[in-house]
């Protein structure tokens, strides 16, 4: 699935790297602990986190995940769109919750990492 | 190669940058992604033990064509027992450090899965230092 679809399914934002819409999807991972993000090994995943802060957006960094969705009207400061964008990161911002994005994802075929 | 970064303990914002230039240092030398992640993964984990425990530290790292050292020497509260401290979900981590979603108590043994050596000493009331190895060619 396509990122821009990811965006339409959830009725979602772009808030940072407009310019990456037709990336691919294939798995996704829920969560606000990033200690268990950083855990993570496989490739190319999609993060949901209702986590909003400078750290979540280095995780990512480190954890090669260059999706992020912020569930449940949480937004991303303008330092963490700078630090995203300078790691060509797309962010969107989306006003469902985890379990409800969770669930539209996995229903429309977005793979769980475990 | 040599390179050191200072770690101001409790400062948030700034935590993670100095991995973020040692992924930066790595992909111009054309290492492995699969590498990079590992190294990157295991230098953040320890950079934000810093942060979150220690007043301030030193972050040293030694490349050459077979491995990559990291030691991170910090000033701080040191670790009473390590081998406690090792334990998957043990963490004596501050609420505020828990709300920037870390202090689960994973963070000592994902450095390890992530490394090829690492060694912790520490002394209690001075400080800890943390060795990380990566061989670049396994």
């Amino acid at each position: 699935m396509k990122i821009k679809e990811v965006v339409e399914l959830l009725n979602a934002r772009v808030v940072s790297g407009q310019d990456q819409l037709d990336a691919e999807v294939e798995y996704a991972f829920a969560s606000d602990l990033m200690s268990d993000v950083l855990t993570i090994e496989t490739d190319n995943l999609l993060l949901l986190t209702g986590l909003a802060n400078l750290q979540t957006i280095r995780t990512a960094e480190m954890s090669d995940i260059t999706k992020i969705i912020f569930v449940r009207k949480k937004k991303a400061t303008d330092e963490m769109i700078r630090l995203a964008a300078e790691n060509d990161m797309i962010l969107i911002e989306c006003d469902y919750s985890m379990f409800k994005s969770s669930g539209i994802l996995f229903k429309s075929g977005v793979k769980p990492v475990y | 190669m040599h390179f050191e970064f200072h770690v101001e303990g409790g400062n948030f914002s700034k935590a993670g940058s100095a991995s973020s230039q040692l992924k930066k240092i790595l992909k111009q030398l054309n290492v492995d992604p699969r590498v990079i992640k590992r190294v990157v993964v295991a230098l953040y984990e320890a950079e934000v033990n810093i942060v979150a425990h220690a007043y301030q530290g030193i972050i040293y790292i030694d490349i050459d064509t077979e491995k990559i050292e990291i030691r991170l020497i910090d000033e701080g509260p040191g670790i009473e027992d390590i081998e406690l401290a090792m334990q998957q979900g043990y963490s004596t981590a501050s609420p505020e450090v828990r709300e920037m979603g870390f202090g689960a108590g994973m963070g000592l043994p994902n450095i390890k899965n992530n490394s090829d050596r690492m060694s912790i000493t520490s002394q209690v009331g001075k400080g800890t230092t943390v060795e990380i190895i990566t061989f670049l060619n396994n």
